[in-house]
């Protein structure tokens, strides 16, 4: 009997810890290097382990026969093997293969600045346009701080290595955007009409741009909206030049969202208080307001429709270099509009399609009179540059804008992408003057095909090659300009670019409005990028060379145009060093540029040096943020070397060879946030040219008055004030308590 | 007869019908995670239930532990490349998802997988990933109006939140009362349902006075 009962609890407690055989091995990848924390085990079956700190494991199994060993580990595919368990202690090694993913392979778009939210390493954020100081919350003005972005202080837009505004091009969710920036008056730089807010990716690349954008010979600004605001809020806004007031409505699914907003600026008491370099005859006055409507689609869609309006008024009168005791009175009042709405869909596992259409009106009420000192208008006086200060324009310009992108995922990051997009432009005139009494209607249609292709030869190496066809009615041409982008990844956080394209752009429309058989302009960009990038430091070189030719040559009132013979060239150094570590608490980034670029355009009689290029510019941009007290405070140092002007007296082989004084400017802000009547607030300081130093970006010179020396006077161009200050408060009442801020793992 | 008694008796004793394979395995992983002191000793716990997981194939519950494991792993190891964590974490939730849409507990983890990313870098960030955590907890609340643990997380996040967010201890308090309510009266499933967080609750409680 206990013979029989031991027998029974022997097989018993064998059934449950029956015959167990020993698997182990090591993990390694494909260069032999060795896995830690795989998850090796038997498929179908409970037993397995993972890897140890050498890549070994070992692990018990009660399974028998032919099996199939899994290693398995994030990043890698996995590894099969086919095992048959005959036998105890049976070792087998593993061999892993990389998987290409955005967390280790290299980054086609090295040489751009991107800001996104969810791009893996950000070189600027969100929250660096809007607290870089001397920007005011501007997105070009914060762009001017980086490298290869010239420091153009009295007209606005991007001017880029060596490349003037219209060359660069600012595109929200695809669509180009024809008035980005405020109707200004000559000689004072406007913001742009769209806040940084309303913006959740920023990508800024300052040549050798994708297949997917054309009709900018420099660079290419690409903003996207928001998907859907975070929580549903009613904002104010208010300072002693502006009040604003507005909504957003999310639904309680956070599928859609609705929102208002309006504002009223009026720089009068601004401009009374602190003293202006002209004389005020309207002070800055606008009404601004937006609506939007977005929504999600069931499968991950989304679509957004966005209009703004826009109106504004400024005039001032400045002293006549012409004639002692007259002045130049201007004055524009300007009405736009702007509709874009967007619609973006996966199909299926592999598709996604992007889709765009806009709608820009601008109109122009341009008034520019010759003065006495009673403000009187005085006409025919007899003298042409004086009579010619009197002109008059009605000028209204129109853009609609379509456009299709379809992009196909395929295995490993590999893409490729294709679409196209129509632009019909329609300007009409009403002028008045001195010179030229009537109208004048301009429209072009421009149609483009793109492809690009995302091509991952390994996780090391990718090729992005496009191809963009472009066809303008105006001018009755059509071009075929390749691009191209080679990525290496030389070290984990290491990787050197090479870009390359050609670049071709209509010349401005308001040079065709007589004759308009001519070529496109064109650009060939070669550039050579080395990145170093990690969550804390960012540090690039990049090197350039742009080859213009087909240049606008104009008459010499630069009015007409006489030919594209025009030719140019720009090379350069660029260089940016960003910390966020280093200094504890202390956020810094420095860049410089080094340019050397002539062209001869328009009526330049030789080739020379643009007004617009400076040899040298740095910038160091300072951002301290105290957690405890929840006070930001932002420095910006901006250098650069003198910039070339215009001298009558000079003979024509000294086209533009004099230079201004070097530019500097010192500039702070501090953002202060806090609780107003409850709401989430941001108190918002900043001073521009803190020290006061003398600022001059060119020279303006009568055309007949002379000085002592009978060279002709002039007179500075300087900003309308020395120093600038701005004072708001933004206030945010949420409905949504549960936001997650800022930070919650300080 | 007594033999046959005794051998029933031994039978029993050894509890070899008392739990299915799956069941103890799953019992010997909760034990694993409570007994897990390194980060190293929770990702192995992760690849145990991922292993369960695999093998099953049509459980959920599984496919969930191995997503929390893999995250708390991810917390317990300061170096560790908080993206590729979160990544693994994400591709357990979806196995999950899948087996289980409409799971409360499911969207508790996706709401622990955004708060891992956005820790990576909460200035450029917070937009996306704070949007998706405060959804999921939204949805995990709809779900389950009896589940404890969304309102635990969100106390959390409240907590770490600046006051002038509308964070801090004052307004976490009352909610990490409310969670502590909530895990006394709540009903698992089933003796493998999640249960874990009212350690997280007291602590969090605590902290707030």
């Amino acid at each position: 009997m206990i013979k029989v009962l031991t027998l029974f609890l022997f097989l018993l407690f064998s059934l449950d810890s029956y015959a167990q055989n020993t698997i182990h091995g090591k993990t390694t990848d494909e260069n032999g290097n060795s896995i830690p924390g795989v998850n090796v085990y038997i498929k179908d079956a409970y037993d397995g382990a993972i890897s140890d700190s050498t890549g070994k494991f070992t692990f018990k199994t009660s399974s028998e026969g032919p099996v199939t060993l899994i290693g398995s580990f994030i990043g890698y595919k996995s590894a099969e093997q086919y095992l048959d368990i005959n036998k105890n202690n049976i070792e087998i090694n593993l061999k892993l293969i990389e998987e290409i993913s955005e967390l280790n392979a290299v980054v086609i778009t090295a040489g751009s600045f991107e800001a996104g939210d969810k791009k893996r390493a950000t070189v600027l954020s969100l929250l660096d346009i809007i607290t870089t100081a001397g920007a005011d919350a501007d997105i070009s003005a914060t762009l001017q701080t980086v490298p290869g972005v010239q420091k153009v202080g009295e007209q606005e837009g991007l001017f880029v290595r060596g490349g003037s505004a219209e060359e660069a091009k600012i595109i929200i969710d695809g669509a180009v955007v024809n008035n980005f920036f405020y109707s200004s008056i000559p000689g004072i730089a406007s913001r742009g009409r769209f806040s940084p807010f309303l913006f959740s990716g920023t990508s800024f690349t300052s040549g050798g741009y994708s297949a997917l954008y054309g009709q900018a010979l420099s660079a290419v600004l690409n903003l996207e909206s928001v998907d859907l605001p975070a929580r549903s809020e009613f904002q104010l806004g208010v300072s002693p030049i502006f009040l604003s007031a507005g909504f957003q409505k999310v639904n309680s699914e956070k599928t859609q969202s609705f929102g208002a907003s309006y504002s009223y600026a009026n720089l009068g008491l601004y401009m009374a208080v602190i003293p202006q370099r002209f004389d005020i005859s309207q002070a800055p006055i606008g009404h601004d307001g937006d609506m939007n409507y977005r929504f999600k689609t069931k499968k991950n869609g989304i679509f957004k429709a966005y209009a703004t309006y826009s109106f504004g008024k400024q005039g001032i009168r400045q002293e006549s270099l012409d004639s002692i005791g007259l002045k130049n009175g201007y004055r524009v009042d300007n009405a736009n509009v702007y509709f874009n709405t967007s619609f973006k869909q996966s199909l299926g596992k592999h598709w996604k399609y992007f889709g765009v259409a806009s709608y820009s009106y601008n109109k122009d009420n341009i008034d520019a009179k010759l003065l006495n000192d009673q403000n009187q208008q005085l006409m025919n006086i007899g003298i042409e540059s004086l009579d010619n200060v009197n002109f008059s324009s009605i000028a209204t310009q129109q853009m609609w804008q379509l456009r299709s992108l379809l992009e196909r995922k395929f295995d490993g990051l590999n893409a490729l992408r294709f679409g196209a997009e129509a632009w019909y432009n329609k300007d009409h005139a009403d002028i008045n003057s001195a010179f030229f009494n009537g109208e004048t209607d301009i429209e072009d249609t421009y149609g483009a095909a793109f492809v690009e292709s995302d091509i991952y030869l390994s996780k090391n190496l990718a090729f992005r090659p496009g191809i963009r066809i472009e066809y303008s009615k105006l001018i009755s041409r059509a071009n075929i300009a390749p691009r191209m982008s080679l990525s290496y990844k030389i070290a984990p956080q290491m990787q050197l670019t090479a870009d390359y394209g050609i670049f071709y752009q209509t010349p401005e429309r308001k040079y065709l409005l007589f004759d308009n058989d001519f070529d496109f302009q064109r650009a060939d960009h070669y550039i050579l990028t080395y990145q170093w990038l990690t969550k804390d430091y960012t540090f690039r070189i990049q090197a350039y060379d742009k080859e213009y030719v087909s240049l606008v040559k104009t008459d010499d009132n630069a009015i007409s145009i006489a030919n594209t013979n025009g030719t140019g060239y720009a090379r350069g150094l660029e260089f940016f060093w960003r910390d966020k570590k280093t200094f504890k608490g202390f956020n810094y980034w420095l860049s410089y540029s080094y340019i050397d670029t002539k062209r001869d355009y328009l009526n330049y009689p030789i080739s020379a040096t643009p007004t617009f290029a400076a040899r040298h510019s740095g910038s160091i941009v300072l951002k301290k943020f105290w957690m405890s007290k929840f006070i930001g405070i932002n420095w910006s140092y901006t250098v650069t070397s003198g910039r070339p002007y215009f001298n009558p007296n000079l003979p024509a082989e000294d086209f533009l060879s004099e230079k201004t004084r070097v530019y500097q400017s010192h500039n702070v802000s501090v953002n202060w946030l806090t609780n107003i009547f409850k709401s989430n607030a941001v108190v918002v300081f900043s001073l521009n040219n803190v020290f006061n130093q003398k600022q001059i970006f060119g020279y303006n010179y009568s055309s007949r008055l002379l000085d002592e020396n009978n060279l002709y006077v002039r007179k500075a161009v300087q900003p309308p004030t020395a120093q600038s200050v701005f004072l708001g408060v933004f206030m945010s009442w949420g409905v949504d308590r549960t936001l997650d801020n800022i930070n919650n793992n300080l | 007869m007594k033999n046959l008694l005794l051998l029933c008796v031994l039978l029993l004793s050894t509890g070899l019908f008392a739990q299915s394979g799956y069941e103890k395995a799953m019992a010997a992983g909760l034990q694993q995670i409570k007994d897990a002191k390194t980060s190293n000793e929770m990702s192995s716990a992760s690849a145990y239930f991922e292993r369960i997981a695999n093998s099953e194939k049509t459980n959920w519950l599984p496919y969930y532990y191995a997503a929390l494991t893999n995250n708390l792993a991810g917390w317990m190891d300061e170096t560790a490349d908080k993206d590729k964590v979160s990544a693994k974490t994400n591709e357990l939730i979806a196995q999950a998802d899948a087996l289980s849409k409409d799971n409360s507990e499911i969207y508790c983890l996706k709401q622990m997988s955004a708060v891992m990313a956005m820790s990576v870098d909460p200035m450029a960030r917070w937009q996306t990933y704070g949007m998706e955590a405060s959804s999921a907890l939204d949805k995990a609340k709809k779900l389950d109006p009896t589940n404890p643990r969304p309102y635990m997380l969100e106390a959390q996040t409240t907590f770490y939140t600046p006051e002038q967010f509308g964070g801090g201890k004052a307004v976490a308090k009352p909610i990490f009362e409310k969670s502590v309510r909530m895990f006394e009266a709540f009903k698992p499933a089933s003796d493998l349902s999640p249960t874990w967080g009212l350690d997280q609750a007291q602590e969090g409680l605590a902290n707030c006075q």
